[in-house]
């Protein structure tokens, strides 16, 4: 069963509707915020916990309590930064929230940094997002206009919110490479502990969520955290944002309660694989960092946090890339495991020196030029990246590639075959 | 609270907030590292030094974990960590096969090999072959200046050179561009690197990428003979290390003192080197008509014995050099005393200091490590970026700390830390000293305040003023403090300076005489015989026609000038006795042998004394020393700094004098240029040609805008 329209929290994502203040304000947007803010800080964070929402960028670690972990009484200012620097491949739903309903976005972080006793927030926004940064900057101007946020607002608590462009690198996606290019210098993760709850921004308690998470608040209060957590499975409650590019018929952005059958959401929102289901060779369920799924294990396979990871891939940013079988699955890791190389930021020794060792191979494993012997050399080597790295880069690098190996060897080593026999007469 | 910990089965109590990797080596793990540095700030990016800890699902960088930050076992037990377990042996081999497959294999080529942190841990955890069937990485060369080789091929993206330019030296001239595998250190725009202490880097460089270019390819390490020794570029005395192939000084490296120079020296105490080779004096020369020829220890010694004995002794006078040992001091005025000549000064420069107010009026009393307690310092006439760069390493140091405020009189130079402009001369001074400045304020606030007071300020002619006013301001500034004598500091830039001071190497009213009168003596013709123990920084044109003995090591303005030249051997080549700013007696021990003729000062003096029937009574070193640490017994105390009384700044701030208005400007003009072999160095002189070009660079650039 699909999710019914009452159950929604993005009512415009498709930008059917008005975008700024005076359609937010039709769709609920504003409504209540200075009820939930009387309630207390408290309050808010016992009702986001209560929801169960997981954190939708893609670790899917709980946000109430993450948000309980900022210090109460700290002498230094405490931030709300929110990442928008979409840049995961196959991701695209944060840029839909701040295009279509930058308002939730923004009553979001009022109620965020209410709860977390911040009174600044900082957007940080991917660097090719230029017509999405207008949208959001529009919508904070009305809200500041408005007097919804800013100095003695009607809220009661004061609250800045900045925009703040970043220049298109993907590891400043990663939370503590955030920090260090907001503060301006070059983006390259920080060491953990501390902890950016701890010593984050400009050396303050700061909490970095993404947009979605964040999006989703203020309909968690207005309509309960029982409500949410009612939606979805239990531990992965709510709905979401599913992003589904790749071979299908209609791809798409929709929300849908977490845990709907892969094949339910391809056949009923994209119009199904491209040349019918059993067309399909597999998918990328979390955008490109997470392992891929072979085709038999799809049919079955429901999405979210806790079922992706028993197949030893992950929910991710719920960014399903479906690949049918006219897809060549070793080029698209090679070009996959290039992305990787092409961002490791080159601090730490195992994803500077590794994401291009595994590019290189992968290339050649493409054409078939390769020994047998280097499949596992190659799982090898992204074993000794993965786990190893000051960041989750390194994983994200070595996943796909563990994840090819695991489920296409056959492939893999059916083109070293191929290659080697039609170079024989040349090796001779 | 200390933390118990279980390190590879070994139960263990450590202090709180140190790191997980100096536990470990605390309880005897060895563990491998390429980016951390006990003095750079942490950056954890090699992953080398990988550890294993109970309830940690990855292995943990034990450089970047604090043993606070260790989660508690849930039963309170202590946390488990082991440094030797499969899982940490296959980590440590896949960081250590990351780092090779893109670094050269060349090794025979490289000046690093034999001191290669890369190629000792590959020792221990590098595989036997390899498994990388790609193509290495190339990255282009930069130019980094005349004193940094590079080979960029061979780094492996530690940061430890951005992190100690940044840091330590304060110069942001160092930083990585690119990302990923493409990441290069460089300057940007490949200028050369203009801090006093850049070739630091190729020391901290674990790998070839960064190796010294004026002794590149010149010698492999395990054919040096090593010589722990002691600099004397400058009045800081930084431990040093020499080493020699044959009778070759080829190379001289920082060695470590906690209380000195912690593990840096500065370019010129380094690549000083080239300057031991050049310009030197191998043999005698006597001037005959009007032109030095060589000649024998015999004929210049007797030439100048018959020039002595025919001169009563109020027409002689001696000067000491800025790099002469205490033992030549002490030798030549024992032999001067004898001759009943007491015309004899170390103050080569002028300074107004009287060494019978007491050893507190002439020292740095707070000591180079105390300089980690103060919170306000006061600079009066220094530069101590170019006067003593290690010494300022140690003031940026306590400045990168918080909580320190610098005010300056004298010239506004970029020092390498922010501080506040009080005036460029006397009359801040005299406002301060009045305590009408509102820096005085801040000074008397302070639990730990410094006033550290230049050399050229106290070789001024209002010298003697200048050091009343800074004595009167410490006293001021310390009034009911701890440790109030720690409040006064001169800083010297010569090194044979304090030992002189000491030793008593003035004339004897040292308030009104000095070199001064001395070269004033000679031009006026009221002078016959002047001995320059390796003095070449006055005024050799105006020595009219004084018979001038020059002894030293290098052909320089002093022996230009000589009518006798004694060669003599350089501070390399000795050992020798020097006292550093803080009054700190250290001693240099001989690497190498003179060249040629050349012998070690003392002996010359020595072999002198019996020709103007003055033996001096003693045959050796020991039997010399003796005799010197009965004059002066904490020469005797080495490496050590013997408490000094406070009744000195008492009888300073007492004296009278006016200081003048006029600007106070640095004793040193060009950093690389200060001394007789540093100007015998083409190094010295490249580098030096190179901040000129910067800096007339930079007013082009300004006068443009």
């Amino acid at each position: 069963m699909l999710l019914e329209d009452k159950d929604r929290i993005f009512r415009n994502i498709y930008g059917l509707h008005d975008s700024g203040l005076k359609g937010a304000l039709k769709r609920g947007s504003w409504d209540g915020t200075k009820f939930f803010i009387d309630k207390g800080h408290d309050w808010i964070i016992h009702e986001v916990k209560t929801s169960g929402l997981r954190g939708r960028g893609g670790a899917g670690f709980p946000t109430g309590l993450k948000w309980s972990f900022m210090p109460k009484a700290d002498p230094r200012p405490s931030y709300l930064v929110i990442n928008a620097d979409e840049s995961e491949p196959g991701s695209c739903k944060d840029r839909e929230i701040m295009r279509n309903d930058p308002h939730l976005l923004i009553e979001g972080a009022l109620l965020a940094a209410f709860a977390m006793r911040a009174h600044t927030c900082y957007i940080y926004i991917r660097g090719e997002f230029i017509r999405e940064r207008e949208r959001l900057q529009r919508a904070v101007d009305e809200a500041y206009a408005a007097k919804l946020i800013g100095k003695n607002n009607v809220h009661g608590w004061d609250f800045d919110l900045y925009l703040a462009h970043g220049a298109g690198a993907y590891i400043c996606g990663e939370e503590t490479a955030l920090l260090e290019s907001l503060e301006g210098r070059k983006g390259q993760p920080r060491l953990k502990p501390p902890f950016p709850a701890n010593v984050g921004l400009y050396g303050a308690p700061t909490t970095i969520n993404n947009v979605e998470s964040i999006a989703v608040v203020p309909d968690i209060l207005r309509r309960g955290g029982n409500w949410f957590a009612a939606l979805g499975l239990p531990n992965n409650t709510g709905t979401k944002l599913f992003q589904i590019s790749g071979h299908v018929n209609r791809p798409c952005v929709v929300e849908e309660e977490m845990g709907i059958p892969l094949r339910q959401l391809i056949d009923e929102h994209c119009g199904g694989v491209r040349g019918g289901w059993n067309n399909l060779m597999a998918v990328i369920p979390g955008g490109s960092s997470m392992p891929l799924i072979p085709a038999d294990l799809c049919e079955t396979l429901t999405m979210d946090f806790d079922s992706l990871t028993k197949l030893k891939s992950g929910m991710g940013t719920a960014a399903i890339i479906v690949l049918d079988k006219s897809a060549d699955v070793v080029k698209a890791i090679a070009r996959i495991a290039y992305f990787y190389k092409h961002e490791s930021c080159g601090q730490c020794t195992p994803c500077r020196e590794g994401t291009g060792w595994m590019w290189r191979v992968l290339e050649r494993m493409a054409r078939g030029e390769a020994e047998k012997s280097e499949i596992d050399k190659l799982f090898d080597v992204s074993k000794q990246i993965e786990g190893h790295t000051i960041c989750a880069l390194g994983d994200a690098a070595a996943w796909p590639v563990q994840g090819l190996i695991r489920h296409f060897r056959p492939e893999i080593e059916a083109r070293i075959d191929a290659y080697q026999a039609a170079h024989k007469e040349a090796a001779q | 609270m200390p933390k118990d910990l279980i390190i590879d089965g070994k139960a263990i109590t450590v202090e709180d907030g140190i790191t997980l990797l100096q536990a470990c080596e605390l309880a005897g793990a060895e563990i491998p590292r390429f980016c951390y540095h006990e003095r750079l700030s942490i950056a954890g990016n090699c992953r080398m030094c990988l550890v294993e800890v109970q309830g940690s699902p990855k292995p943990i960088a034990s450089c970047a974990m604090g043993v606070n930050d260790l989660p508690p076992n849930r039963d309170n037990t202590p946390k488990v960590i082991s440094t030797r377990s499969a899982t940490v042996k296959k980590a440590r081999e896949g960081v250590m096969e990351f780092l090779l497959i893109n670094h050269p294999l060349d090794c025979p080529i490289c000046d690093q090999g034999g001191e290669c942190d890369l190629q000792d841990q590959s020792m221990g955890y590098g595989a036997g072959g390899s498994r990388f069937a790609e193509n290495k990485r190339a990255v282009e060369e930069k130019y980094l200046g005349p004193l940094i080789k590079t080979s960029m091929n061979r780094c492996i993206h530690c940061t430890r050179c951005v992190r100690f330019m940044t840091e330590i030296a304060g110069v942001e001239e160092l930083g990585a561009i690119g990302r990923g595998e493409d990441m290069e250190i460089t300057t940007y725009l490949e200028r050369g690197i203009l801090s006093e202490m850049s070739a630091n880097v190729n020391d901290l460089c674990p790998v070839g990428a960064l190796t010294h270019r004026p002794w590149a390819h010149n010698a492999r390490p395990w054919e040096l003979r090593k010589t722990e020794s002691i600099d004397v570029m400058d009045a800081v005395g930084s431990a040093i290390r020499i080493d020699c192939r044959g009778r070759e000084v080829m190379r001289i490296l920082p060695r470590n003192n906690d209380a000195v120079n912690e593990e840096w020296i500065s370019d010129k105490t380094r690549h000083v080197a080239d300057g031991l080779r050049t310009q030197r004096l191998d043999q005698p020369y006597v001037r005959k008509d009007g032109r030095l020829v060589p000649a024998t220890w015999e004929d210049a010694l007797a030439a100048v014995a018959e020039r002595i004995g025919a001169t009563k002794p109020d027409r002689m006078a001696a000067i000491a050099g800025p790099l002469a040992g205490a033992e030549e001091m002490f030798a030549l005025k024992d032999l001067f005393g004898r001759l009943g000549a007491s015309n004899i000064d170390c103050r080569e420069d002028g300074a107004k200091i009287d060494p019978g107010v007491g050893r507190a009026g002439y020292l740095f009393n707070a000591t180079i490590a105390g300089i980690e307690s103060a919170d306000v310092i006061l600079l009066i006439g220094t530069n101590p970026r170019i006067e003593a760069a290690v010494l300022n390493v140690r003031i940026r140091k306590r400045w990168r700390q918080g909580g320190l405020t610098v005010g300056v009189i004298g010239e506004q130079a970029d020092i390498g830390y922010p501080y506040d402009y009080l005036g460029a001369g006397g009359q801040t001074l005299r406002e301060l000293a009045d305590g009408k400045h509102a820096f005085a304020e801040k000074l008397a606030a302070a639990q730990a305040p410094l006033v550290i007071v230049g050399a050229a300020a106290l070789a001024r002619a209002d010298g003697r003023a200048v050091l009343a006013a800074a004595a009167r301001i410490a006293k001021a500034a310390s009034a009911g403090k701890d440790a109030s004598v720690a409040c006064f500091n001169v800083l010297h830039t010569a090194a044979s300076r304090v030992a002189g001071l000491d030793l008593g190497f003035v004339p004897k009213k040292p308030a009104t005489t000095g070199v001064a009168n001395i070269v004033a003596a000679a031009e006026g013709g009221e002078l016959d015989v002047l001995f320059l123990l390796g003095s070449d920084d006055i005024d050799t044109a105006r020595l009219g026609k004084t018979f001038v003995v020059y002894q030293g090591s290098h052909g320089d303005a002093g022996a230009h000038r000589a009518d006798v030249i004694f060669p003599a051997a350089a501070y390399p080549e000795k050992s020798a006795t020097y006292v550093n700013t803080e009054g700190r007696a250290q001693m240099t021990a001989r690497a190498a042998f003179p060249p040629g003729d050349a012998r070690e000062d003392w002996t010359i003096i020595r072999a002198l004394s019996p020709l103007v029937g003055q033996t001096l009574p003693y045959d050796s070193l020991p039997a010399l020393r003796a005799a010197m640490y009965k004059v002066a017994p904490q020469l005797a105390a080495l490496d050590r700094v013997t408490p000094s009384s406070g009744d000195a700044l008492d009888a300073l701030a007492g004296s009278k004098g006016a200081v003048k208005d006029e600007p106070f400007s640095s004793a040193v003009t060009d950093f690389y240029l200060t001394n007789p072999i540093a100007r015998a160095s083409a190094v010295m002189a490249e580098m030096s040609a190179l901040k000129a070009a910067a800096g007339k660079a930079k007013a082009g650039l300004s006068a443009a805008e």
